[in-house]
């Protein structure tokens, strides 16, 4: 009996363990649209409902959807190996062009584009090395556009002190912290930035892992830190509950994430990155559509407002010409942005 | 029925040797399923999405060529992961380690796949150690401490996992980068040497005759050998087993070395069949899916090859499901309930069969008995 009862246990452990990865939000919209092209976006674990980088997309999506007449199918992948099966399944079902969000959908892509030439792909964040003519990377320079909300920070900070949260320490999400932190010290050259990262690279969990993200960021608003900077998808929403309860300052990512807060926490988002993923899906379609679309690099800078910040809430209107003054430097090429820390 | 058998059923009421305890087990498996397809069904139409409309999907899409093909691809690296859960469940060891067994063992040969150069079945074979000398050493680990300390394994084995991972990523990060253009950054590209390749337009992987080839070596040890004979009798009452000699510290070491070998090859269908490289991207969840099938399975070979099958053919089908616009997460609902419920009705047959046994044993008693008086 004590052996059945320690494996009905492992049961009920394992079971909860596979419920708890499927605690996502499901909900997609995609619905009717008219008669333009049949798109598919492949969304990476997280998917629409993350608040930040995957609803840019999903934006961007459903803008294609009301002004090109375009209908979408997404599909969310649960696993890494769900990439490459959804890039199939999209693809089979007629999709074109098929979307794929997220840098790590590269191999699959690689095979599945090779497989299927007269079907166009995008990739976001993405590269394939020799890669097929129907890929068209989406690029982004988010180190730029966080480099604006870096100053921006530092000019609102009182105490000095500011900090950034990380997801998975990963190449892409240390061009935010560098630009972050160049940023900030290039008002303030004394400045501290707090960094830290939620999982090390491959640790999904980091994407989603709003308690962390809050526990970190309670202890630097304790410590002084007035301002901080997350980009670590849903995990965010921990820090802009921590902003919150010690009145502080919290940076969203990749969305205007002020628009999605509630009226207590809008109070305390001064700003957020925007990386304008909506704005390069919808470019896609369109170019599709009209015929223009080759392939290769499509890079999303601040010269090209791929990259920004937003404004809502105003609480930036007093330091609007500096910002705007950096902004055209860094376009300029004045200022260099670093990639790396 | 012979006094043998009434024996060895009395002592032993679990005791699956007679044919129709088979029958029952994989009955009463195929049972659960079905209830946990109703009860999803029920979950989904208070939801308000149409189970049927749902299921005829699953079907339709799961029993086309390529949807099959994926299904077997992904029950690949499930069938060896739940092997090395089963080879811990015979011995009673529950090894949650799989995961960071697996992570371990594709890490390493990652890293010395990409910088040997062997003719391409050497490679792979040289890999194929590689894979399982790490699994097993980081097993290891967990044995040694229950063995020297008393250390749960359940508990060593979930801490290891998390050191796993932090260890990889250390030397992944400080040692073993390879840079590109990609931000999706891997290690060193493994040889075309070292790559096992695809079948049928890349739907299915060639590793899968490892797989199956691993079921079998489970099978034939832990079923047809003397030391699988001394495994089980461990793993099913350690006094008995020490009393009969068998040293238990010593099978557990043995164990849990096996597992962690076995577990060290999950990541490998992945590694020399579609990304070459190790990189943050890799798949994870084998370890957790791998318990999952070995409960279904029952630990026997047979079971783990149809369940991990089934488990493949649901995640098959989450794609077409999401295009018709049902939530995917269905798909790991039936799992985690078909996983309570094979639970729950094996609990009520067993017990069901233990007392229709120990009835009829009873009687059989008593007959002599009744007759003397």
């Amino acid at each position: 009996m004590r052996k059945s009862k320690r494996f009905a246990a492992l049961a009920l452990v394992t079971a909860f363990g596979l419920v708890a990865a499927s605690c996502g939000d499901d909900s997609s919209d995609s619905g009717s649209g008219g008669d333009g092209p049949k798109v598919g976006i492949a969304f990476d674990t997280g998917g629409r409902g993350d608040g930040t980088f995957n609803d840019s997309a999903a934006r961007g999506a459903d803008k294609a959807k009301s002004e090109l007449g375009a209908t979408v199918d997404e599909l969310e992948a649960t696993n890494a190996e769900d990439r490459k099966p959804n890039l199939e399944t999209l693809t089979k079902n007629g999709d074109n062009p098929v979307i794929a969000v997220g840098f790590a959908f590269g191999d699959g892509l690689a095979e599945v584009a090779a497989a299927n030439p007269d079907t166009s792909y995008a990739i976001v964040d993405g590269f394939i090395e020799n890669a097929p003519a129907n890929v068209t990377f989406l690029g982004f320079a988010e180190h730029e556009g966080s480099f604006l909300v870096g100053a921006a920070a530092a000019l609102k900070s009182k105490t000095g002190h500011i900090g950034f949260i990380g997801g998975q320490e990963i190449d892409l999400i240390k061009k935010f912290e560098a630009g972050y932190t160049a940023g900030a010290k290039y008002i303030n050259p004394d400045i501290i930035v707090e960094s830290q990262y939620l999982g090390a690279a491959g640790d999904n969990a980091a994407w989603g892992s709003p308690d962390k993200a809050k526990v970190i960021a309670n202890g630097w608003y304790a410590d002084g830190a007035d301002v901080i900077y997350t980009a670590a998808g849903g995990s965010g929403a921990g820090t802009i509950e921590a902003a919150v309860e010690s009145d502080a300052w919290a940076i969203g990512v990749d969305s205007d994430q002020y628009l999605t807060a509630t009226a207590d926490q809008q109070k305390h988002i001064l700003t957020s990155m925007l990386k304008r993923v909506d704005t390069s899906v919808f470019d896609t379609v369109k170019q599709f559509k009209e015929g223009t679309l080759k392939g290769g690099f499509a890079t999303y800078d601040l010269k090209s407002d791929g990259v920004g910040y937003s404004t809502s809430g105003g609480y930036l209107d007093d330091v609007k010409d500096q910002l705007d003054k950096i902004k055209a430097d860094i376009v300029a090429g004045t200022i260099v942005v670093p990639t790396a820390p | 029925m012979s006094d043998e058998s009434t024996v060895q059923r009395i002592t032993n009421p679990k005791a699956l040797k007679a044919p129709n305890a088979v029958l029952v087990t994989v009955a009463s498996s195929l049972a659960a399923v079905l209830i946990a397809l109703a009860i999803a069904g029920v979950l989904l139409a208070v939801t308000g999405y149409n189970p049927f409309e749902a299921y005829s999907k699953m079907l339709d899409a799961g029993l086309e060529k390529d949807k099959l093909l994926e299904a077997l691809s992904r029950a690949t690296p499930l069938m060896i992961a739940a092997v090395a859960v089963a080879i811990g469940f015979k011995m009673n060891l529950f090894n949650i380690g799989v995961e960071g067994q697996f992570l371990m063992g594709m890490f390493f040969a990652a890293i010395v796949g990409a910088y040997v150069d062997l003719p391409p079945v050497l490679h792979v074979t040289l890999l194929l150690v590689v894979a399982m000398t790490a699994g097993a050493a980081w097993a290891g680990i967990a044995a040694v401490l229950k063995v020297k300390k008393g250390v749960n394994e359940v508990i060593a084995t979930i801490m290891l996992n998390a050191i796993a991972l932090s260890v990889i990523d250390w030397l992944f990060q400080s040692k073993f980068r390879y840079e590109g253009e990609s931000l999706d950054v891997k290690t060193k590209p493994l040889p075309e040497s070292a790559w096992m390749p695809d079948m049928f337009d890349g739907r299915l992987t060639s590793f899968i005759f490892i797989s199956l080839f691993v079921v079998l070596v489970f099978w034939l040890v832990v079923y047809k050998s003397k030391f699988g004979f001394r495994l089980r009798a461990s793993g099913a009452n350690a006094v008995a087993a020490r009393t009969a000699g068998i040293s238990s510290n010593r099978m557990i070491v043995t164990a849990m070395l096996m597992s962690g070998a076995v577990a060290g090859l999950a990541g490998l269908p992945y590694l020399l069949g579609e990304s070459h490289a190790y990189g943050p991207s890799r798949p994870d969840g084998y370890g957790f899916n791998g318990i999952a099938v070995a409960l279904l399975g029952r630990n026997h070979p047979a079971g783990i090859v149809v369940s991990a099958i089934l488990w493949g053919f649901l995640d098959a089908v989450q794609g077409p499901l999401q295009i018709a616009k049902i939530p995917q997460s269905i798909v790991l609902v039936i799992k985690a309930i078909i996983l309570l419920t094979v639970v729950i009705v094996n609990e009520v047959v067993g017990r069901r069969v233990a007392k229709r046994t120990a009835d009829r044993t009873a009687a059989q008693l008593a007959l002599p008995t009744a007759v003397a008086a």
